[in-house]
């Protein structure tokens, strides 16, 4: 970790002016992934705008039946919340099977959208990453990537994304609100928020420097049965090999994936399918494994005819 | 006190302390945060400077360049110091090599050659861990990346025979093993593995004149001692090491490394306290881990079950000079058979330096053998649990029955278990068994770990009031040794639990066993004895007994209905007593080791293949038990371990830059609560009087041998996917799946 100087913003509107002005701030909330990468030497900001304290952290009905999820919402609280349970059960779920509950107290929901790479090579300056210091090459391209990315990935990265509640936020069709330096406000639905790597993979969603996320809203329920199944090497407290966000019934038939693309994964066109070896198939179009990680096609097809069988 | 022919009736037969439920007296400390680990010190060093390691980014070559400048000049920086100025330090040297004096000897910063990723090339020095960390950021090192030899089964043609293991062969084992009438040839893999344990390598190092003190985490306090001494060129009376807790080690800690020996160094030159922890992404590189292994398993038998030829074929890999993983060690013990061959081959590698990692050797080799043992049981269409049976030998397979085994309950292991466990109900055909999502099966196998025992000394002083207070340098690395320790003497002493004090981990006490092997719970409870001995018989005389009907009871020391309260007798001072137990030749007359059954049911998912245990059960045969509490836990967590080895630990190598990637507890997977089902452990009666006074064996790595083997035995009863590579992950067994 490196010196950095530190202040708190009054209103998002401030935070997002300071940051601006400050080519190496960033804002603060969680910590949750911040604080160990700059610890690592991997996040280098000079400044640090704390976020914490913005009022951001409140959940809203909305007129249409919507549901409006302040940014700094707890992980735990979001997942406790009575009527997210009730109305998007699948975001619930997401979020009860990613970190700790330790994690899930102080990440953030923000913060969760925003969680950079697990790649072992992007944790390591020792070793070339293009998505930390662009250039350098991508050391994950013929080395370990048993749990690397299959989908969108590049010559330059093949970094899955990491977040499970994304991967909900993807299947629920949520929209993230901005407020930008100039007080700008903009709302990006969740399918442009996320970047593909292509040959910038250290730019990995669609925010200027200096624009806060908000909040993120969902549309108003669409029922059907939820699911979230997340295929991991361990029980609890690992990142997903493969998951599964399905929502189902009621003439809807909706998945979303984490695990497999470099970000959350969605393909509208195979939901109109049927059978897991027809979805599976088409999500996988253009598919680019590694012998490491080539069995997540098939894993990803067993997934799907396990969530289907259970709505 | 000499331990040369079996142990007799003795005081400790009383078991009225000894052999009950007591939980660990350092209980409370440990989780109030009261047990200070080695980076905790804060009183006895004030101004502490702390320092940082900075390790190499390359797996072989050299240091191009140091560019020291801005780290020099960074904010609290107090020393930066690299190859071009550390001190001379001592070590390992062709010139003399195996010189006993420098066995544990570890120098830093000696030169340019990088011979391991993560090897220390500077230490920083500063003010505060922030400064030091940030300083360290800022030193600009340049590297020359050598090619290396990072891939074990690219070096298989390399292999050579140990050179401090002898291949055993006996009968004709090519023309039997041909002959025989059902046959096994397997090979499987075991990957690099990591302790992981929890508290980090740490050091905090000061100097009063000449003489040196490291607090530091570690196994065992004379090898830290001498092995700092040896590196630095001072003599051991001039040291001091203190560990009176430590956060886990599992073999890890049995080794120095730059922690304890830059602290000590940079401390010395700047004149004041200096501490150093290692992060946790350098432990995985930078310490030792279990080498890999590439076994050849070949056992043939006759329809009625019985071994006719084993065959065990270990190839493995490591430093030059130094061990690698002795897998086969164990198939020279557990099974009769008159035609034998067993093998190890070992090759250089410049992966980072292996070493010993809970149950070396039995870990590895059991994972084989066991697996080895299923496959034939199925071929020869009988119980996994019958063929062990019918190949049990209560005598060394190479020695015959002049060498008997000195307590060998296996069998009746096998029977409890396979009793409690309801093994009747398993279906031997695989897959077989549904619930749900769920593949269902059931798995078998046996432990084996051999039974070392060490010379392992106390002192043991009766106070002012009637409290004994136990010293010695035994650690205690989450075992149990401060309990079974302050058992010993309150039944040695006819006092109550409440009445001990014990005090470990600290080189100025009487040398002890240290912890490691399995050997420390026997070995120091067996010293604790040995000086608890010696202060009856103080004790007595003060009474004015001269004869062998002394006891101690309540407090009382009794003789010829006449007794004295030893408080009377410690009214003018305290009373003490030391003494070492030492051991003649009874491990070479009689084989010794501990033994256990496990029972596993697994559920695999029949879409994705996940596994997760259903149910464990472990029946230990571990001699008598010092205490039920201490020894279960000490299974339980071998267990988990072993859940570890079967489905998901593996420090998974780069070869194109010499290192292990995953090295951070993330990536590298060690079981969470969620993969830890119901376990159950069972202890059969047994006392072992070849052993030690104590009649008791070593417990603390039986739990670990064998359990994965019963796992991947399971996991092939539910789906019929047989996988020789551990671990057993979901990509390995899709592969085989409908």
């Amino acid at each position: 970790m490196r010196a950095f100087t530190y202040t708190r913003a009054a209103t998002p509107h401030e935070a997002a002016a300071a940051v601006a002005a400050h080519p190496g701030a960033k804002f603060v909330a969680g910590g949750t992934n911040l604080l160990d990468l700059m610890k690592v030497d991997v996040e280098k900001p000079t400044h640090l705008i704390d976020i914490n304290r913005l009022g951001l952290d409140r959940i809203e009905p909305l007129a249409d039946g919507g549901l409006r999820i302040g940014a700094l919402v707890r992980n735990t609280d979001l997942a406790a919340d009575s009527r997210v349970i009730a109305g998007w059960p699948v975001l619930t779920r997401a979020l009860l099977a990613g970190a700790s509950g330790q994690l899930r107290n102080k990440a953030t929901t923000a913060g969760n959208l925003l969680q950079r790479s697990r790649c072992p090579y992007f944790y390591d300056t020792t070793k070339p990453c293009n998505k930390r210091d662009p250039g350098t090459g991508c050391a994950a391209l013929g080395g370990f990537s048993r749990n690397l990315a299959v989908l969108g990935v590049s010559d330059m990265c093949i970094s899955q994304h990491p977040s499970d509640m994304a991967v909900a936020m993807r299947v629920l069709d949520a929209t993230v609100e901005t407020v930008a330096a100039d007080g700008a406000t903009r709302s990006i639905p969740i399918a442009e928020f996320h970047t593909l790597p292509g040959a910038t993979p250290h730019i990995e969603n669609v925010l200027g420097h200096g624009e806060l996320i908000t909040a993120v809203t969902l549309p108003r329920p669409i029922g059907g049965t939820h699911v979230y199944r997340k295929v991991r090497d361990r029980a609890s407290y690992a990142f997903a090999v493969v998951s599964v966000a399905m929502i189902r019934g009621n003439g809807i038939q909706r998945f979303a994936f984490g695990g497999i693309g470099t970000r959350p994964w969605r393909v509208e066109q195979a939901e109109r399918l049927s059978g897991a070896e027809a979805i599976a198939e088409r999500v996988l179009v253009g598919a680019r494994p590694t012998t490491q990680n080539r069995f997540k096609l098939a894993l990803t097809r067993r997934t799907l005819a396990a969530v289907l069988d259970q709505a | 006190m000499e331990f040369l022919t079996p142990a007799g009736p003795n005081s400790t037969d009383r078991q009225t302390v000894l052999g009950k439920a007591h939980d660990r007296i350092d209980g409370p400390l440990k989780v109030s945060g009261l047990a200070r680990y080695a980076y905790e010190y804060h009183d006895v060093a004030p101004r502490a400077a702390y320092g940082v390691v900075v390790t190499a980014g390359i797996g072989r070559g050299s240091i191009d360049s140091i560019d020291a400048v801005d780290a020099e000049r960074a904010p609290g920086v107090l020393l930066v110091m690299t190859h071009l100025n550390a001190p001379k330090m001592f070590g390992q040297n062709a010139a003399a090599p195996n010189d006993p004096r420098l066995d544990h000897a570890t120098p830093q910063l000696q030169g340019p050659r990088i011979t391991q990723h993560d090897q220390a090339v500077a230490l920083v020095v500063a003010e505060t861990f922030e400064q030091a960390r940030a300083a360290a950021r800022s030193l600009r090192i340049g590297y020359k990346a050598q090619s290396g030899r990072f891939s074990l089964p690219a070096m298989q043609v390399e292999g050579k025979p140990h050179p401090r293991v002898a291949d055993i062969d006996m009968g004709d084992f090519d023309t039997a093993y041909a002959s025989a009438p059902v046959r096994i040839d397997a090979t499987f893999t075991t990957p690099n593995q990591s302790q992981a344990m929890m508290e980090p390598h740490a050091s905090l190092a000061f100097w009063d004149g000449d003489r040196l003190t490291v607090y530091l985490a570690h196994q065992v306090m004379h090898w830290a001692r001498s092995g700092i001494a040896g590196t630095i060129g001072i003599p051991e009376a001039q040291v001091r090491v203190v560990a009176a807790y430590v956060g886990g080690g599992f073999g890890s800690k049995l080794a120095l490394y730059s922690d304890a020996i830059l602290a000590s160094v940079a401390s010395r030159q700047l004149g004041r306290p200096v501490k150093i922890t290692l992060t946790r992404a350098q432990i995985f590189n930078h310490t030792t881990h279990r080498p890999p292994t590439i076994q050849r398993l070949r056992l043939a038998a006759g329809h009625d079950g019985r071994l006719i030829a084993v065959g065990h074929e270990t190839f493995t890999g490591d430093q030059p000079g130094e061990r690698g993983e002795l897998a086969s060690n164990q198939t020279r013990l557990l099974y009769g058979g008159a035609n034998r061959r067993i093998h190890t081959r070992i090759a250089e590698l410049d992966l980072p330096r292996g070493g010993s990692m809970r149950a070396p050797g039995e870990a590895a080799g059991l994972l084989a053998l066991e697996n080895a043992m299923d496959e034939l049981a199925e071929k020869l269409g009988m119980d996994p649990v019958e063929l062990r049976i019918v190949n049990d030998v209560q005598y060394d397979p190479e020695q015959g029955p002049s060498r008997p085994f000195s307590e060998r309950k296996l069998v009746e292991c096998l029977r409890t278990g396979a009793d409690r466990f309801g093994w009747s109900h398993r279906i031997a055909t695989p897959g077989q068994v549904r619930d749900g999502q769920w593949l269902v099966g059931m798995g078998m196998a046996c432990a084996i770990r051999s039974n070392p025992v060490q010379p392992s000394g106390a002192r043991v002083t009766l106070r002012p009031g009637g409290t004994v207070l136990v010293e010695s340098a035994m650690t205690d690395i989450g075992t149990g040794s401060y309990t079974i320790m302050a058992q010993t003497a309150a039944e040695m002493l006819g006092l109550p639990m409440a009445a001990v004090e014990v005090r470990l981990g600290d080189s100025a006490y009487p040398k002890a066993s240290g912890s490691g092997g399995s050997w420390g719970g026997n070995s120091s409870t067996a010293g604790t004895y040995a000086a608890c001995v010696a202060l009856r018989d103080t004790l007595a005389r003060r009474a004015g007994f001269d004869g062998s009907d002394v006891s101690f009871d309540k407090g009382l020391i009794v003789s010829g209905g006449r007794s004295v309260a030893l408080a009377q007798l410690v009214a003018s001072g305290p009373v003490t007593a030391e003494d070492t137990m030492t051991y003649g030749d009874l491990t070479r007359r009689y084989a010794q080791a501990s033994f256990g059954a496990h029972f596993c049911e697994v559920g695999v998912d029949v879409h994705t293949a996940e596994v997760r245990v259903r149910r464990l059960l472990s029946v230990c045969s571990i001699g008598r038990v010092l205490n039920p509490v201490t020894a279960r836990s000490q299974c339980l967590g071998g267990m988990t371990m072993g859940i570890g080895a079967a489905l998901m630990e593996e420090l998974v190598v780069d070869p194109r830059f010499g290192y292990f990637v995953n090295h951070d507890l993330a990536e590298y997977q060690v079981p969470v609560h969620a993969d830890v089902p119901d376990l159950d452990v069972v202890f059969v009666d047994g006392e072992d009087t070849k052993s030690s006074p104590m009649k008791a064996r070593g417990v603390g790595e039986l739990g670990i041998c064998g359990v994965g083997a019963a796992i991947t035995n399971a996991v092939y009863n539910a789906t019929g996917v047989r996988v020789r590579d551990y671990p057993v992950t979901m990509d390995k067994l899709l592969a085989g799946m409908t």
